[in-house]
């Protein structure tokens, strides 16, 4: 080979493995997004059943049961409200009243199937889209939270 | 009174910067001028820098809560390594930190680098110091851990449960001299392209800092890693979190750097490609920082947040980062190509390797900057979860794990790559048979699993194949080949442990992402539950007081068929200051995999939630990157690999 063919070798090689790799990522950047809700967006726009999404709010109070082992709760952004369903151990932190993101999809009986708990290491924890969220909402009005609020959650496996 | 004098400390190390910063970059032609004084300057900023940071460790260790910082967070209860830790637990004290390995770093170049052309190692302590100037100057203008509270409170509030941990006393310190380390390289990158000094001697001299910046961030990221694992309570070692995301990038491109700088610094190449590595590398550091510091990026792991610092971040970044880029747009025609090469060369497995790294990089940068990019664009929150990253990440690394193994077959210049391919015929026989070995045994049925372990083997083996060829074992008798394999260079054993360390990461990963078995359920007093020929009984439950939390613990028995019966305690604590529950699971090691338990909530029947892992081989996971730090830090102990080691005799300098 020549040293321009050597040179153009190199080259080719490299662009094709960077047009691969720009093809995965933007592939998979079509696929593997998954999209932050509130309760009332989820009303709002309809989302399919079975789309996976993460749904994020307040764990309202006195709303969690426990039947055959499916812990149930319901999340809250003030004017809309959404039914979940979690089996599973949940985060140390996960309390009424407390902001939550739950990972998971609309079930075909209209309510939410969680796949995921999500909860922060810190006592002040708000989700930032939740925060966003009730904000926008005008549902926001807890500046600080004490960490220790809401009843135990009861037990379920 | 010490407040206040590390309050001044602080301030004058900023003085003393802020003036290092404007000499060195006036004055690097004269450098005999300024030298020396720049030098003492660096010595200076570092002796100030730890006597603030000195002044802070004293408040917390005293329990002075008239410094806010330390009322904020720590308690006289607290045991003394969580006073000393939690200097660092919180945003203002980490900046300190930060910047006081900032400083040992610059006065590591003065004391170091002596043998290092005046204008260079000038115009490096220049720059260095303008990055000291920079956040010592963000520290204290928009989060002063200096400022005090009176009248003084009795008893300071808690320092945050989960950072109460010895994993707070090694991980930022470790991850911080990573991160700042390759401030050395970046100085040196823009130092070289102001003073037209890039030549293999600058990737001599560049080199080793840039060993002993990854070394640490490799060790950083693994203890982060396994502290997250241990302490979280989920069992997870990686979440693919903005955060973790954060220290990974430079990471990849750290190690890019280290790659491309053999190539500079043996046959003078790809120069160009090595300084934009070297200003990448640190860019990814700072931006790691903005992107925790800022609270932009909804993490698991950030503990300090505040948007308006996150802004004041975001402008350093731009200044530094964007300068660094003109400059070098400015310069990087009058760089010349160096030594001509083959495709298939070493130069060429070392362009691919730096080619999938820069790739894996850009992926990890877009899958953590687009959530931040789509919602500034249409509004819309998403976020990009970790089967984007499994994905992206995974179709990069396989192909460079797969070559991994030629590249230190591969003569300089123009290679054989079928001699190449025979010599590594039996690593990958051998990688073959334990593999098939391995399913015949488990009888696992996860798809890629196969794939993975036979890459793992691969890489480990493929690794320790060159050490084996370079003794000449199974071509002569023993006794000669054990001398030769002590008699390799130091390097040639660098090179194959830290590549037998990836290999034995990826085994890790593989064999604890794909064997994992779980159990959730409730037990009383007396229950035994199965897990993997894993017998644990539930001993029952009892209260302990610890100093500043009260635990509930649960008593477990192990039994196993191959070791003796264990006994181990989880433990559910709640800090009496905060009211904050952590979980403090128990983890038991057998052999390199791990059965982990979790001590779940009680229950109203009396009975307990009890979850268990057993996670085969995961400790193969950070092992791993033990391993490649050490090759790492073996590297460094050869001679001519040495900071400083003498220059020697005939060092190319390139004309202006």
């Amino acid at each position: 080979m020549t040293r321009k063919q050597k040179r153009l070798a190199i080259i080719g090689g490299l662009g094709a493995v960077l047009a691969i790799a720009a093809t995965l990522i933007f592939i998979a950047l079509r696929d593997q997004i998954v999209f932050f809700y509130s309760p009332s967006e989820v009303k709002e726009k309809a989302i399919a059943v079975g789309t996976p999404i993460r749904l994020g709010g307040l764990v309202k109070t006195d709303s969690w049961t426990c039947t055959g082992g499916t812990f149930n709760f319901v999340v809250t952004d003030g004017a809309s409200e959404l039914s979940a369903h979690f089996k599973g151990l949940l985060p140390d932190l996960f309390r009424e009243g407390q902001g939550v993101v739950v990972e998971g999809a609309v079930a075909t009986d209209g309510t939410f199937a969680a796949t995921n708990v999500l909860a922060k290491h810190d006592e002040n924890y708000m989700p930032r889209e939740v925060v966003d969220e009730l904000k926008k909402r005008g549902e926001w009005n807890r500046p600080e939270s004490t960490g220790a609020v809401g009843k135990p959650r009861p037990v379920c496996t | 009174m010490s407040i206040e004098l590390g309050h001044f400390a602080l301030t004058l190390a900023f003085a003393i910067a802020a003036v290092s910063a404007v000499l060195g970059v006036m004055f690097w032609k004269r450098a005999e001028m300024v030298a020396g004084w720049l030098q003492q300057g660096a010595v200076l900023q570092f002796l100030l820098v730890a006597a603030s940071f000195g002044a802070l460790i004293q408040a917390f260790v005293t329990s002075d809560y008239s410094l806010k910082l330390a009322y904020d967070h720590a308690n006289s209860a607290q045991p003394l390594i969580y006073k000393i830790t939690a200097v660092w637990g919180n945003h203002e004290g980490s900046m300190v930190l930060w910047v006081l390995i900032l400083v040992i770093m610059g006065a590591a170049v003065a004391a170091f680098g002596r043998n290092l052309p005046k204008d260079l190692l000038s115009l490096v302590l220049s720059l260095q110091s303008m990055l000291t100037a920079s956040f010592i100057g963000f520290t204290l203008f928009t989060s002063n851990p200096f400022l005090r509270l009176s009248p003084a409170p009795f008893e300071g509030q808690d320092l945050n449960p989960v950072l109460q941990d010895i994993g707070l006393a090694i991980h930022p310190p470790l991850l911080y001299v990573g991160y700042v380390g390759f401030s050395i390289a970046f100085s040196f990158a823009i130092a070289a392209l102001i003073s037209g000094r890039i030549d293999a001697a600058w990737a001599r001299w560049v080199r080793p800092w840039a060993l002993v910046s990854w070394c640490f961030l490799t060790l950083g990221i693994a203890m982060g890693s396994y502290w997250a694992y241990y302490e979280l309570g989920w069992g997870g070692w990686w979440f693919w979190d903005p955060v973790e995301n954060a220290s990974f990038m430079p990471w990849l491109s750290g190690t890019a750097l280290l790659h491309s700088a053999l190539v500079m610094e043996k046959r003078n190449a790809l120069k160009i490609w090595t300084i934009f590595l070297s200003i990448i590398t640190f860019s990814l550091s700072l931006l790691g920082t903005f992107m925790v510091r800022s609270g932009v990026l909804t993490s698991v792991h950030s503990f300090a947040s505040d948007p308006t610092r996150g802004l004041v971040i975001l402008s350093m970044l731009a200044v530094f980062i964007g300068g660094a880029f003109s400059l070098f747009a400015l310069r990087v025609n009058s760089l010349r190509a160096g030594g001509l090469f083959a495709p298939i060369s070493r130069e060429g497995a070392l362009i691919l390797n730096n080619l999938f790294l820069a790739t894996a990089t850009v992926a990890v940068l877009v899958g953590t900057l687009y959530p931040l990019l789509l919602e500034a664009l249409t509004g819309d929150t998403i976020s990009v979860g970790a089967p984007f990253f499994n994905i992206t990440f995974g179709a990069v690394m396989a192909p460079l794990l797969v070559v991994l193994p030629f590249g230190p077959f591969l003569a300089w210049k123009r290679g054989d790559f079928v001699a190449v391919a025979q010599r590594l015929a039996g690593a990958g026989a051998l990688a073959l048979f334990l593999t098939i070995l391995g399913f015949a045994l488990s009888g696992a049925s996860i798809s890629l699993a196969p794939l993975g372990l036979l890459l793992g083997f691969w890489v480990a083996f493929g690794a320790l194949a060159e050490l084996v060829d370079r003794a000449k074992f199974f071509r002569t008798d023993v006794m000669t080949s054990l001398r030769r394999l002590v008699g390799l260079p130091r390097t040639a054993w660098a090179t194959a442990l830290a590549h037998f360390g990836v290999g034995v990461t990826v085994l890790g990963i593989v064999a604890a992402s794909a064997w994992q078995a779980e159990v959730i359920t409730t037990v009383d007093t007396g229950q035994t539950l199965t897990i993997n020929n894993y017998a644990v009984t539930f001993d029952g439950k009892d209260v302990e007081q610890g100093p500043n939390y009260v635990a509930q613990r649960g008593h477990f028995t192990i039994a196993s068929p191959a070791e003796p019966t264990r006994t181990a305690i989880a433990e559910r604590r709640t800090y009496t200051q905060s009211g904050m529950p952590t979980t403090e699971a128990d983890i038991e090691t057998y052999g390199f995999s791990q059965l982990y338990i979790q001590l779940g909530e009680p229950g109203p029947d009396g009975k307990t939630v009890v979850r268990l892992w057993y996670k085969p081989y995961v400790t193969l996971i950070w092992l791993g990157c033990l391993v490649m730090a050490g090759a790492g830090f073996l590297s460094l102990s050869y001679r001519r690999q040495r900071v400083g080691a003498p220059r020697p005799a005939q060092v190319r300098v390139a004309a202006e």
